[in-house]
């Protein structure tokens, strides 16, 4: 069952088309890894599936009641604490007695192993850690979709790695589906169910980890290169 | 007149938001979370424009009695200079001076902190979990402008009225109490609740644009410093043309 559908999408920015006929689907439980270059429209691809962009052509279908969306900085709100970050959303949008709320942050918080920095600020902690405490916010409200944008940026190798590990624990214990936009191609290689490489706004392949890299695609092959030469 | 589009389009922006904020109002007093952060808007518009508003209004109401007493000594007729001090800031001085030092202090600080969380993402991750920014980022801060404004405004027009005093005293051989006596007579309840109405108002057009401009923040730090100019320019024009308004309306 698809979860998401992408038909024929088209989206433009001041005469530039970022996404230019871009088709796929995501299935339910699965993580599904976009793959590609800057500014291919990878971010603007996930904005187009919480409904933050509209597509000037094509469709965009989903099935998810609730999308949690894990931005790159982690977008959390400065004045307040990581517990009440994680909080909000809990807060603004259920009646939820006080005592559930704390306990479903607690568990949430928990989940992503910041069980400790609950009372610190965002700028009292790490990049990684502020992911992670992006993710519990994006988990709390028990979503059935989260969207992962660049999710291990600017991380050293080691908390990188946690990260990844992180996003497959959570999506395997939540029964969640999962669609984690980066260039990172060893991360994706590491828990994807499959992976789409986009450039210029269109699907170059989408398919299976190691049917990924056996592809004889030039622009696949270029890819996998680049980053196995960067790995030496 | 190249500033004249961007204008429209700013106090266009601003005034849609400000229909929405004015909505969410009630939703912002009685909901236990929102005022709670109602009261921390209080207190950081208050505690960010105290010290400003002190200086500017003490000194203001200096300036006011040199100029006033000296055309009056003339005549002597010093006797009227607590009235034509107190009158002119009730009227117009207190709460004009608050606006200035309301947008200064705190529209900018509106525009630079929205403008750097829209940057940040923070807007859409608001956007994301159902949470409307203009209820939960622009109605508790614009309504604190609404309430505080007034509150700034009548200090504005005390401690301008002592600065007269003080020059009165010093320099015109005026009696302080003479002065002051001189300044409750001629004053009339209208000349304060206009003059209070003015400053609200005064709050609510800078609320709305600062928090538009900072919604409407695009291009990173660049685009936040525009933003945080761009809302001080407005709110300016806006108190100008607004005071204007509000006196002929009652006037």
């Amino acid at each position: 069952m698809n979860v998401i559908e992408f038909e024929n999408v088209t989206k433009g920015f001041g005469g530039v088309n970022v996404l230019d006929g871009l088709s796929f689907s995501v299935e339910k439980g699965e993580i599904f890894v976009i793959l590609g270059p800057s500014g291919t429209g990878k971010s603007v691809t996930l904005k187009h599936i919480v409904g933050l962009l509209e597509p000037d052509s094509g469709e965009v279908r989903t099935t998810a009641e609730h999308i949690g969306y894990l931005f790159q900085s982690g977008a959390l709100l400065a004045w307040m604490t990581v517990a009440e970050n994680v909080a909000l959303p809990l807060r603004e949008t259920t009646r939820l007695t006080e005592r559930e709320i704390e306990a479903k942050v607690e568990d949430a918080l928990n989940a992503v192993g910041l069980l400790d920095a609950a009372d610190k600020y965002p700028s009292e902690i790490s990049g990684g850690m502020q992911k992670r405490a992006g993710l519990a916010r994006a988990i709390v409200c028990e979503a059935d979709v989260i969207l992962y944008d660049e999710p291990t940026s600017g991380l050293d190798p080691v908390t990188s790695a946690h990260i990844t590990k992180l996003i497959g624990d959570v999506n395997a214990s939540r029964s969640m589906t999962s669609v984690v936009v980066t260039h990172d191609l060893a991360s994706a290689l590491t828990i994807a169910s499959r992976i789409m490489l986009v450039k210029n706004g269109r699907c170059v392949l989408c398919a299976k980890p190691d049917e990924f890299l056996a592809s004889t695609d030039p622009d696949v092959a270029e890819f996998v290169a680049a980053t196995k030469g960067a790995m030496r | 007149m190249i500033l004249m589009p961007k204008f429209v389009e700013s106090v266009g922006g601003a005034g849609i938001l400000l229909v929405k904020s004015v909505a969410y109002f009630p939703y912002v007093v009685f909901r236990g979370d929102s005022r709670r952060d109602l009261f921390r808007q209080l207190y950081a518009t208050g505690i960010r424009t105290l010290p400003v508003v002190t200086v500017v209004s003490l000194f203001m109401g200096m300036i006011l009695a040199l100029q006033v007493g000296l055309e009056l000594a003339r005549f002597n007729q010093e006797i009227y200079l607590g009235a034509a001090v107190m009158l002119t800031l009730l009227r117009e001085m207190a709460a004009f001076c608050c606006g200035i030092c309301l947008a200064a202090c705190v529209g900018s600080a509106i525009a630079a902190e929205l403008g750097t969380m829209k940057v940040n993402d923070e807007i859409d991750a608001l956007i994301i979990m159902g949470i409307p920014p203009v209820r939960f980022l622009a109605a508790p801060r614009i309504l604190a402008l609404v309430l505080m404004a007034p509150v700034l405004a009548f200090y504005c027009a005390i401690m301008g009225a002592i600065g007269g005093g003080i020059v009165g005293a010093t320099q015109l051989n005026v009696d302080f109490q003479q002065y002051m006596s001189s300044a409750l007579w001629m004053s009339q309840q209208k000349d304060l609740f206009v003059g209070l109405a003015k400053a609200s108002v005064f709050g609510l057009l800078i609320g709305g644009i600062s928090a538009s401009e900072g919604f409407g923040t695009s291009l990173g730090a660049t685009g936040v410093g525009k933003s945080t100019q761009r809302a001080v320019i407005v709110s300016f024009l806006a108190i100008l043309i607004s005071g204007y308004i509000v006196t002929r309306l009652f006037y």
